[in-house]
């Protein structure tokens, strides 16, 4: 007899996502759907409105990938407008990016992701000194790593555990077999998740510097940036050095020793490939080396069934939308530009239960080339790696040949955890260089900071598609008459949360689960890390329909 | 004016402020009494992160003048920062983008408001907890039932009210987000509207609002204190609940439920641009010469004229920046409909498009200040305090039982 197991909330991510499991008889999941259960509609708000203005209007989509929505947004703006925004623009730009990377790549493996591998319970049974030992094989100095600091650590807990009042760590499932750390590596990570609240602090205000403020900074307007300010100052640039170098710090000797200390008690799981999901991966590329797009730091492409002797050229025209299973009418499937839905909301089943084989989220199902593709990390990591990239083959190949693990380990939980503290280490690799490419440029004399433009009076489209730390991120705008006329974004997570297709299709999130058993099938950890593992970001992938909006919406008088 | 000689008026602001000290001192006594024990140190804590006692009294100090009171209450507000982490704090999620929580974890650092805020007790924040599902849910149960009518009910989010509130599904029973607020915020002490979006629908309310989203206080029919902005300074937030510590109530407020202490002057009053408007040195169009000297934004389309928010005071993420300082002007988030009411956000507002009246940028902000003022109230009066009453009719009722 199948058991349906529902998870709802799933916390630790942006957002309302709900999943839901059946399993066999044996505890493993034999079948899954995801459903995001809210919706927002803010591509039916931007219609009419004028589209310099989009940029900060899709920023709030989601507060956790902050600016890239913005970021998007401008560019498919420029794409329309037929500008191209000046260098000193396009590295702040990326500055700005780098800065979005690291705080959160570092913010979801320690705070979002960390609970699903570390027993925070079982830390306050580690020996520190044992701990200090055990951090020192990971790293030559690890951070913040003393038996005294360890011991302070478990002071707090302990002080926390007594009050009876756990607070976020309350309910949680400690103690379940499926976590594989012993106590000092629980102490260790513990360690760090508190280090890195600081850290990811610095980040922001990185980002802060060049952005106004974070979340949601305000410097960007088609064509350029605004910051110029900024920019041309000594001391500011000084600042956001030596944040960077602050943050590069706890990467280099906090957050990738401990993937690698994930990855040595985990790597069963990794080699039996639990949770790796669909078999297709999907990269736009991002951060542009060059004013033309033709060098980027994340290559474009496509790898298809896993292939990785056998990478594809990515072809826009082949992204499409459909919602077969999703509370909307309409009859095909769409590329974006043509995007226009209905909502069509149908409820849960007489159970309670999502109705799996009808309509059951307000997630659209986007396909390339009518196959789900999973983007985010490990996507750009399988996409260079495929490519040969000259930078991140050799980084992939080093880090498995450390750990003595086979290529197919990426294809697991563990290795999209992996491959997005790899690309965290690649981007900063890489950062410090922009900063001084941008006061070289500065030293030529160049102090342009925006391309002048305006609104086409034509009827005008464009797009931007860029490769946020989620993933394929792609915002496709009309306008006509001066406004836009249609908007659509398809985001990362929309991409992974896609419910099946018309041909049944499973989406990735719901691919990924397939196999997996549950050591306590009242505790649904092994779900939640899985799906933890893609970052879900549910605001983001709700935005995308643009419904016929007088069936839906009732006027306010305003 | 009362008449009077000064001396007079005097004595009496005095024995006035003295009665809110008694009063703060008493309910801190309560406070101390009837709420959990603290979970963590705070001294033990700033000690650990290199702030020093002179620090903390540097920023008792500056926190006290920020909340608008006299320097005798830099005792209490010391005090009650220690007691931060004694107030359950219920966190709900509505339609939103969580930069709101996002905001509250990147506050600033190292500083005390920062600790402070990891010092407080999170009873249910669904980015942050470790259950999920039917634990979770659990969670959110316990907390309203070990702490009923004690909790602050912090709410970041608008709640949709299309399609009978079914935008929006929580939790394994599948509730919609408006029944979940009813039943959590009638148990709350108070409930606090964080950003934008659960103070007055924000985003997904903006034109033509295709869910129906609108603010907490319209959907459930409950005050809230609005700690408005997207998102809102999280400086605004602490020293709200600092005054509820204090005082047993919320600050003062202005008539969209702001507090004064922190939404009481525009954007153009604090800006640090605001010479060159004077002067008429304006940014005529991006990266031009002004732009690159710091000039006035009013013409690029800064709306910080129509604004209420200290954000050039405090600016953001530990005081590095604000947008004004980046370059961009101000977008008003701080206001209601701002999506809308100052749209196109790259141009100035048409003088006479703003709530219809005919008005040049600085008549417009005093017929707004008219407006604000309507609802200011006395410290610690006007408040969203809720089951006060009823709370201390249960309680000598328990002691009865005993």
């Amino acid at each position: 007899m199948s058991k349906r197991i529902v998870v709802d909330p799933i916390t630790r991510i942006e957002g309302h996502l709900r999943i839901e499991v059946e399993v066999d008889e044996k505890n493993v999941i034999k079948d899954a759907w995801s459903s995001i259960t809210l919706w927002r509609g803010i591509e039916t708000i931007l219609k009419g409105r004028d589209p310099r203005d989009a940029g900060l209007i899709v920023q709030r989509f989601c507060g956790v990938c902050t600016y890239v929505h913005y970021e998007a947004s401008i560019l498919a703006c420029e794409d329309a407008f037929g500008v191209k925004p000046p260098p000193n623009a396009r590295i702040a730009r990326n500055l700005i990016a780098s800065a979005q990377y690291l705080y959160d790549h570092v913010m979801h493996f320690y705070h979002l992701h960390g609970l699903d591998w570390v027993d925070i319970v079982s830390a306050l049974k580690a020996d520190p000194k044992k701990a200090v030992d055990m951090a020192r094989g990971y790293s030559d100095n690890p951070f913040n790593c003393s038996a005294t600091h360890y011991k302070a650590v478990q002071e707090r807990l302990t002080k926390f555990v007594k009050s009876g009042r756990l607070g976020p760590f309350a309910n949680a499932y400690w103690g379940n077999p499926s976590y594989k750390f012993p106590p000092e590596a629980n102490l260790i990570i513990l360690s760090h998740y508190l280090d890195a609240l600081q850290v990811s602090k610095v980040g922001a205000q990185m980002m802060a510097i060049l952005g106004g403020k974070n979340p949601h900074p305000q410097s960007l307007v088609v064509g350029g940036i605004t910051s110029g300010m900024d920019l041309f100052d000594a001391d500011r640039l000084g600042q956001y050095k030596f944040r960077f170098l602050e943050l590069q710090k706890f990467i280099e000797t906090a957050y990738l020793p401990d993937v690698l200390l994930a990855a040595s008690y985990y790597k069963d799981e990794g080699l039996q490939g639990i949770g790796g999901g669909v078999k297709n991966y999907l990269s736009y590329g991002g951060f542009p080396l060059d004013d033309d797009w033709t060098k980027l730091l994340f290559p474009r492409g496509v790898v298809k069934n896993r292939d990785l002797a056998k990478p594809l050229e990515l072809d826009e025209t082949k992204i499409t939308e459909e919602v077969t299973h999703a509370w909307y009418d309409a009859k095909d499937a769409q590329h974006p530009y043509e995007g226009r839905t209905e909502p069509q909301y149908t409820g849960y089943d007489k159970n309670g239960h999502l109705k799996g084989d009808e309509k059951y989220t307000w997630c659209k199902a986007p396909r390339y080339d009518n196959q789900p593709h999973e983007v985010g990390p490990l996507a750009r990591m399988i996409v260079a790696y495929a490519q040969g990239h000259k930078e991140i083959k050799p980084l992939i190949d080093s880090t498995l040949k450390a750990t003595g693990l086979p290529a197919t380990v990426l294809f697991s939980t563990l290795g999209r955890t992996a491959a997005r503290a790899l690309e965290t280490k690649y981007v900063a690799d890489h950062t410090l260089g922009w900063v001084d490419e941008l006061i070289g440029n500065i030293k030529k004399g160049d102090t342009r900071t925006w391309t002048r433009c305006d609104v086409p009076g034509k009827p005008a489209q464009g797009r931007g598609m860029t490769e946020p730390p989620r993933g394929a991120l792609g915002h496709w705008v009309k306008i006509e008459n001066g406004v836009i006329s249609n908007y659509q974004a398809v985001v990362p997570s929309t991409w992974n949360c896609s419910p099946r297709d018309k041909a049944g299709l499973r989406g990735p999130y719901e691919e990924s689960l397939i196999g997996t058993r549950l050591a306590n099938v009242d505790q649904p950890l092994e779900i939640i890390r899985t799906i933890h593992s893609f970052d879900p970001c549910m605001a983001c992938a709700v935005h995308i329909i643009d419904p016929k909006t007088n069936e839906i919406r009732k006027f306010k008088v305003a | 004016m009362a008449k009077g000689n000064i001396s007079d008026y005097k004595k009496m602001i005095d024995s006035q402020y003295k009665d809110l000290l008694n009063h703060c001192q008493s309910h801190m006594e309560e406070v101390e009494k009837t709420l959990p024990e603290t979970r963590e140190n705070l001294h033990e804590l700033l000690k650990e992160r290199g702030i020093t006692r002179r620090n903390f009294v540097i920023w008792t100090s500056a926190m006290t003048a920020a909340l608008m009171l006299p320097p005798i209450f830099r005792p209490m507000v010391a005090r009650a920062a220690e007691n931060f982490s004694r107030i359950p704090v219920v966190w709900l999620h509505f339609a939103e983008c969580t930069g709101c929580s996002e905001a509250l974890l990147r506050s600033s650092y190292p500083n005390v408001d920062d600790i402070l805020l990891e010092t407080i007790s999170l009873e249910y924040h669904e980015t942050l907890m470790a259950a999920s599902g039917d634990q979770a849910e659990k969670c959110l149960e316990d907390a309203i039932h070990h702490f009923k009518g004690k909790f602050i009910c912090v709410i970041e989010g608008a709640l949709p009210r299309g399609l009978n509130g079914q935008y929006l599904r929580l939790g394994p029973k599948g509730k919609t987000g408006i029944e979940i607020a009813k039943e959590v915020c009638k148990e709350a002490a108070a409930c606090i509207a964080i950003g934008s979006c659960s103070a007055f629908g924000n985003i997904q309310a903006a034109k033509p609002n295709p869910t129906d989203a609108v603010s907490i206080k319209d959907a459930i029919g409950i005050p809230t204190v609005n700690i408005a902005g997207c998102p809102p300074n999280v400086v605004n937030f602490t020293g709200t609940l600092l005054h509820y510590i204090m005082f047993g109530g919320l600050p003062a407020l202005d008539g969209l439920g702001r507090p004064i202490w922190a939404y009481g002057k525009r954007i153009h009053d604090y800006c640090e641009r605001r010479p060159h408007y004077d002067a008429s040195e304006y940014v005529n169009e991006w990266g031009d010469a002004g732009a690159l000297k710091g000039w006035c934004l009013y013409k690029v389309g800064c709306k910080g004229p129509y604004t209420y928010a200290n954000c050039g005071k405090v600016r953001f993420n530990d005081g590095i920046s604000w947008p004004i300082m980046a370059g961009h002007g101000c977008i008003g988030c701080t206001e209601p409909g701002f999506w809308d009411t100052m749209a196109p956000l790259e141009k100035p507002l048409p003088d006479k498009s703003y709530n219809g009246r005919e008005a040049t940028v600085d008549n417009i902000g005093i017929a707004l200040t008219g407006i604000a003022a309507l609802g200011i109230a006395a410290h610690a009066t006007a408040t969203v305090l809720r089951h006060k009453d009823d709370d201390q009719a249960t309680k000598q009722e328990v002691k009865h039982h005993e």
